[in-house]
């Protein structure tokens, strides 16, 4: 007898639920909810997401993705190249583009030099531009991997590279594979949650991003919303009260139990548990919105009192709240980074939005223990070109860059990543990796590792082949694990 | 800008351990080991000595033999009430009628329930139904896909088509033939081209900078996936990179397939609604007349203008990286040809590489038109000196004085001829030897003369009766519809990987006898629902538990919890709010705003008004990054790939959505409204709502619970005065109904309300 992988996992869930709760667990865990209002005193009976062990033992729990959508340039924030200030206006050098067939390059496209300045930071001079002065103060716990790069430079078909492992549609993401390998530890929200803020419209793929494709629908990113509800749905319908509500699951519940005495399929006993968890969802999510108890101190660290910085801020200070609940994978997006012109004013607007939010995430996680077991990674789907954009035309004084595959830089920290620590290089103009390149699988492969998962192991048999995040690649830096 | 550099295929080598062998291919033994390869012999029906009266169908001995095999009983029949919903919600998607309810309950006549079985395969619901699985497999959507995601305005001329066929019950081989290459038939007919809609159901990629030659092979791919996935159950998809790993299909015959889509272009043509279809036709020679009239003044200049815009446009294609401003005319010539509005993105750019002498009147016009309106770059004073931006205008308006036909998408033989080589490792600029046209050799033959677009040859090949896969893959996917899991559990694969048919005898009799009905898909259906197997009741058997965990044998029917698509519109049924219309364009039901939001946030949802709010889902606008969110909360797959087999999953998102959505409270506000109105007590208002919502009468129990609710409620609006109205929906509404809104809300979030039992 064949099955597939989920039929499996339904099975075994279903047997741990029933072993789990009697008839009326539903019911006594929503009575005993409705009776103090009190999440603790919930009993567990959820059988949606257990737990589930790792491949081995795990340095990180969760993860942070600061997704930077649209592509920041590297080379205005994290690569100071001194020899391209000689090079400025300058056609690319013939040396960078030996054995690239890379027409449009070759055209008319000049060097641009940054007009940024840089600055050294930690023990291992870890360079910062001028416009993320709070990233650079957390140097000491990061790591900037300097040498990654893609295969792919349209924007959505690579943010799906990135997130599912090819450029194409239609398989799990990095979340989904996480929250599946994983399971969840909160029974009270969603095990990934997406969080979406942005400035300007455009280049962010959508839902496809965070989906769950073949793996079962429990394990697809839940967005929360920063207008309107926050997750869809959890707000009650016009006219009904909490109290009102309650009496409406209760009576669901009540008659669901009937049903499954008469029928007997386990499929009730699971939909008793899914309103049980909603319910939960609708008192937690409020609390988990609320920042009542975070000091005024807090609020400003992460920029929240500033309208400039205050949606990315508020959001970063929701992932730490969220993973102190035990949310396995947070991902915030924020768009769009798509410099092709005006780079200097824009980038600088981008960075206002969310350097702050960055630095206090990490430096409040770092203070309350938090980092060691959170893997936080940030940047985005490529980088940008060493040239100025010509293909509208020379824009002296608003030059933008191009997008660029073959070298960008992304900063990982905690979860068992090393600190105060740069990898890989790349040549004077930052066109391509000179020492120690990194390929997209290699992060992934390395997240995996992180949260003691092997990237080779997790796989998902569907469509007569199994299926895996790192597609048929990736190694795990191990250089740059502590 | 797209490059070239490390490409995703290279890293696929290593890991496989097939040798790769490109261009000898893997041609097998002529005998097929493989199950699914074996051609189809009609087996005996296993004959069957005991519970003689239990067998109704031919289907049901070979249930019965394999359940005696095993010792166990089948279950009994189930009850009346439960065999209408069921039977009804499997063949058009919506609950019976209290009134069809009772006619069938009341009807002690032998051939009780098979009227029932054909009252429901003559309804025009049923096409609107079966449409649902089918859109699944060539991911239908009303946009492009990928960043720009634009509008398809007329996407649904093929979705129409579609349901009307189902309807009209098309022969399966005509039906396949129509989709892959109806505009190939001999003297085709509108309809005909508006089937290959099928194959226009793949993404197209407007963005900025993308290849639109490396995007038009992803279309073909696609193509090849979904025609693979559709009819012969194969996941060839696999082959694109290396051999396949498991299955007998090398690299070579990968391409061999491809090739046969390969030259294959999208177009889109004329195709007026029925009732405009004659004033259009005549008007176009006097249309033709008027719009030759206007070019005339500056006929050659303009031609030799647009020679030069052809040339240096060509000339950038087959040289590129000279001159980046023309460079980017060809790419904006396949990236905005036809953005939204749904039209074939490369037709432009075929037209161009194509003889001024060999081009239609057609293809002429439209370069002509592109070119006025974008072309101004080749030499802007000559432009403005002809005044062709005024000509532009003068022939938009002309446009507007004669009728204008509504268009529809679908294919053609290409305007240019493509070879087809192997792409080694996947990669499409990187290539190997050519191949020609051919099925994979596991496979009967199929001979392609000398055709350029040799579709048709591969629909015929399809539905030929050598073909063992697809009236196997076929036949299966019906059965999965009615039991929730096919004979083969994977549908989608009929391959080595994929698993055993359950039941081999009985897959290949129905297919054998699908092939010698002439193809007949309700006839089939009839089949399946007319056997004891089909209405027997799906109370779970604990005592199988150990020895059928997964119920294969089919000792019962398995409880289903119902689609996404099927649960809406149930609930708007239920209340009577559902709307009866059928086609049309896509229309925008209700959901939270921040959905929309969320993907590009160029596509306003603006709510449809009236009767369009409370459509048959199957007529919600398809956004294809952003997929509607109550039904894809309720596991409809994602439009951008095929999907042959749905998840049930189970989830609170799903518990919140039937909770809170605005679309299911306003059918349980509706629903009040109805039930406050009956006459009777409370008793009799609770019997009249669990016969509307769930087709039979309730428990004491469960009626007890009801009326305990609606008690406290009433205490609770008595304190509550201020909730009532908008409890209701209305103004100066009653506490009464304020009190039934909750109670039609609970019916409506029952478990079995979104399941079929």
């Amino acid at each position: 007898m064949k099955h597939t992988r989920h039929q499996l996992d339904l099975n075994m869930q279903r047997r741990q639920f029933l072993g789990q709760a009697g008839v009326s667990a539903g019911a006594l865990a929503l009575n005993s909810l409705l009776a103090d209002e009190s999440l603790e005193a919930a009993p567990t009976a959820s059988a949606l997401a257990f737990p589930k062990r790792a491949h081995f033992a795990p340095r990180a729990k969760n993860v942070i993705f600061l997704f930077m959508a649209g592509a920041p340039s590297q080379l205005d924030l994290f690569e100071p190249k001194p020899e391209m200030k000689a090079l400025h206006g300058e056609p690319v050098p013939g040396s960078f583009l030996e054995g690239l067939d890379d027409a449009l390059i070759r055209g008319s496209a000049r060097i641009f030099a940054s007009p940024r300045s840089f600055r050294q930071y930690g023990e291992s001079g870890m360079h910062f531009s001028d416009f993320i002065p709070n990233i650079a103060e957390c140097a000491e716990k990061l790591c900037m991997v300097r040498s990654v790069h893609t295969d792919i430079s349209n924007h959505h078909p690579a943010q799906l590279f990135m997130n599912c492992g090819v450029p194409r549609f239609g398989l799990p993401s990095m979340g989904s594979w996480i929250s599946y390998g994983l399971g969840s530890e909160s029974q009270n929200l969603p095990g990934f949650i997406v969080m979406l803020s942005r400035n300007g419209s455009g280049d962010l793929g959508g839902p496809a991003l965070w989906d769950s494709a073949f793996l079962p629908a429990m394990h697809r990113g839940v967005t929360l919303r920063n207008s309107g509800d926050p997750i869809l749905h959890l707000k009650n319908p016009g006219g009904v009260t909490t109290q009102l509500q309650s009496k409406r699951l209760n009576s669901i519940v009540r008659l669901n139990e009937l049903r499954f005495k008469k029928q007997m399929d386990p499929e009730i006993q699971q939909r008793i548990a899914a309103y049980e968890m909603a319910f939960r969802m609708q008192v937690a999510a409020p609390e988990l919105l609320d920042f009542k108890d975070e000091s005024r101190t807090t609020l400003q660290q992460y920029g929240i009192d500033d309208e400039t910085s205050s949606a990315f801020g508020t959001n970063c200070l929701l992932a730490r709240r969220m993973v102190e609940r035990g949310v396995r994978f947070v991902q915030l997006y924020h768009y769009t980074w798509d410099d092709h012109a005006a780079l200097n004013k824009k980038l600088k607007e981008n960075c206002d939005m969310t350097q702050k939010g960055v630095g206090a995430l990490i430096n409040d996680l770092d203070q309350r223990g938090l980092l060691d077991e959170t893997l936080v990674v940030w940047g985005g789907e490529f980088g940008r070109t060493p040239m100025n954009e010509v293909r509208r035309g020379i824009n002296a004084g608003n030059e933008g860059r191009d997008h660029h595959p073959f070298a960008f830089t992304m900063l990982m920290a905690g979860g068992g990543i090393k600190r105060d620590f740069v990898y890989g290089k790349t040549d004077d103009i930052g066109y391509s990796p000179i020492e120690n390149p990194v390929h997209v699988h290699d992060i992934q492969a390395t997240m995996l590792h992180c949260l003691g998962l092997d990237h080779e192991q997790l796989t998902y048999h569907y469509r007569g082949r199994d299926f895996r995040l790192t597609d048929v690649a990736g190694n795990v830096l191990h250089d740059i694990l502590t | 800008m797209t490059f070239r550099f490390h490409n995703i295929s290279i890293a696929l080598i290593g890991v496989f351990t097939t040798v790769l062998a490109f261009g000898t291919g893997s041609a097998s033994s002529a005998e097929p080991v493989h199950w699914a390869y074996k051609s189809i012999e009609r087996p005996a029906v296993p004959s069957i000595a005991e519970k003689k009266d239990w067998v109704k169908s031919s289907i049901d001995n070979f249930i019965l033999r394999r359940l005696m095999d095993n010792d166990i009983q089948p279950s009994r029949r189930a009850m009346k009430q439960t065999l209408i919903r069921r039977v009804t919600l499997d063949l058009i998607g919506i609950p019976p009628t209290p009134a069809q309810v009772s006619a069938f309950l009341n009807d002690d006549q032998p051939g009780a329930y098979e009227r029932v079985v054909d009252r429901l395969l003559a309804s025009p619901r049923y096409g609107e139904k079966w449409a649902r699985p089918w859109l699944d497999l060539c991911h239908y959507a009303d946009t492009d896909g990928y960043l720009t995601d634009q509008l398809r305005p007329v996407a649904w001329r093929y979705r129409d088509w579609l349901i009307d066929a189902l309807n009209q019950n098309k022969p399966f081989d005509e039906f396949t033939i129509e989709q892959i290459a109806g505009d190939l038939l001999p003297s085709r007919s509108q309809d005909q081209f508006i089937a290959t809609g099928f194959l226009r159901q793949t993404l197209s990629n407007r963005e900025g900078g993308a290849d639109i030659e490396e995007f038009r092979v992803l279309q073909v791919i696609e193509r090849v996936t979904m025609i693979g996935t559709t009819w012969l159950g194969l996941t060839v998809g696999c082959a694109r990179c290396h051999d396949h790993k498991y299955d007998d299909i090398s690299q070579q015959e990968y391409f061999q397939f491809y090739s046969l889509l390969n030259n294959a272009d999208e177009v889109n043509i004329d195709a007026p609604l029925g009732g405009r279809a004659q004033e259009f036709w005549e008007s176009r020679d006097d249309y033709n007349q008027a719009r030759q009239q206007l070019l005339a003044a500056n006929r050659l200049a303009v031609d030799e203008l647009q020679k030069t815009w052809e040339q240096k446009i060509l000339h950038a294609y087959k040289n590129p990286g000279e001159d980046h401003i023309w460079d980017r005319q060809y790419e904006l010539l396949g990236l905005i040809w036809g953005g939204g509005l749904g039209e074939g993105q490369l037709e432009g750019v075929e037209i161009a590489k194509l003889d001024w002498a060999k081009r239609t009147q057609r293809q002429k016009d439209d370069l002509l038109d592109y070119f006025l309106r974008y072309g101004s770059v080749v030499d802007p004073e000559k432009f403005s000196e002809l005044s062709l931006s005024e000509l532009r205008g003068q022939l938009e308006k002309l446009k507007k004085e004669y009728p204008i036909a509504l268009r529809a998408p679908g294919m053609q033989a290409a305007v240019n001829k493509r070879k087809t080589r192997i792409h080694i490792r996947g990669e499409y600029l990187d290539k190997g030897d050519q191949v020609q046209p051919a099925v994979p050799s596991v496979l009967p033959k199929l001979a392609v003369a000398d055709e350029l677009d040799p579709r048709l040859t591969l629909a015929q090949w399809l539905v030929s009766d050598k073909n063992p896969l697809t009236s196997r893959v076929f036949v299966n996917r019906i059965w999965q519809e009615f039991f929730g899991r096919g004979l083969v559990l994977t549908s989608e694969d009929f391959g080595i990987q994929g698993a055993s048919p359950t039941h081999p005898d009985l897959l290949d009799f129905l297919a054998s006898e699908f092939m010698s009905s002439n193809w007949d898909v309700k006839a089939l259906q009839r089949r399946i629902v007319l056997s004891s197997t089909y209405q027997q009741a799906s109370t779970y058997r604990p005592e199988l538990t150990s020895i059928d965990p997964e119920n294969e044998l089919l000792a019962r029917q398995n409880s289903l919890r119902l689609s996404g698509e099927t649960i809406r519109d149930s609930a708007l049924a239920t209340s009577g709010l559902l709307s009866a219309k059928m086609g049309g364009p896509g229309v925008r039901p209700p959901q939270p705003e921040s959905v929309t939001l969320e993907a590009f946030g160029s596509h306003p949802w603006d709510v449809s008004k009236d009767e369009d709010r409370y459509r048959r889902a199957v007529y919600t606008f398809v956004l294809r990054t952003t997929p509607f969110a109550q039904t894809a909360v309720f596991d409809a797959p994602s439009p951008q790939s095929p999907c042959a087999r749905r998840e049930r999953s189970n989830t609170p998102l799903q518990a919140l959505t039937l909770l809170n959505d605005e679309v299911f409270f306003e059918a349980a506000q509706h629903l009040a409204r109805q039930i406050d109105t009956e006459a009777g007590d409370d008793l009799d208002r609770i019997n009249k709502l669990f016969t509307v919502c769930l087709q039979r009468l309730p428990e004491r129990e469960e009626a007890s619970l009801l009326q305990q609710l609606l008690a406290e409620n009433r205490t609770f609006f008595k304190s509550h005065p201020e909730l009532i109205d908008a409890t209701v929906g209305r103004e100066n509404a009653e506490l009464n109904t304020a009190a039934w809104v909750h109670t039609c809300s609970v019916m409506m979030n029952l478990h079995e309300f979104i399941t079929r039992d």
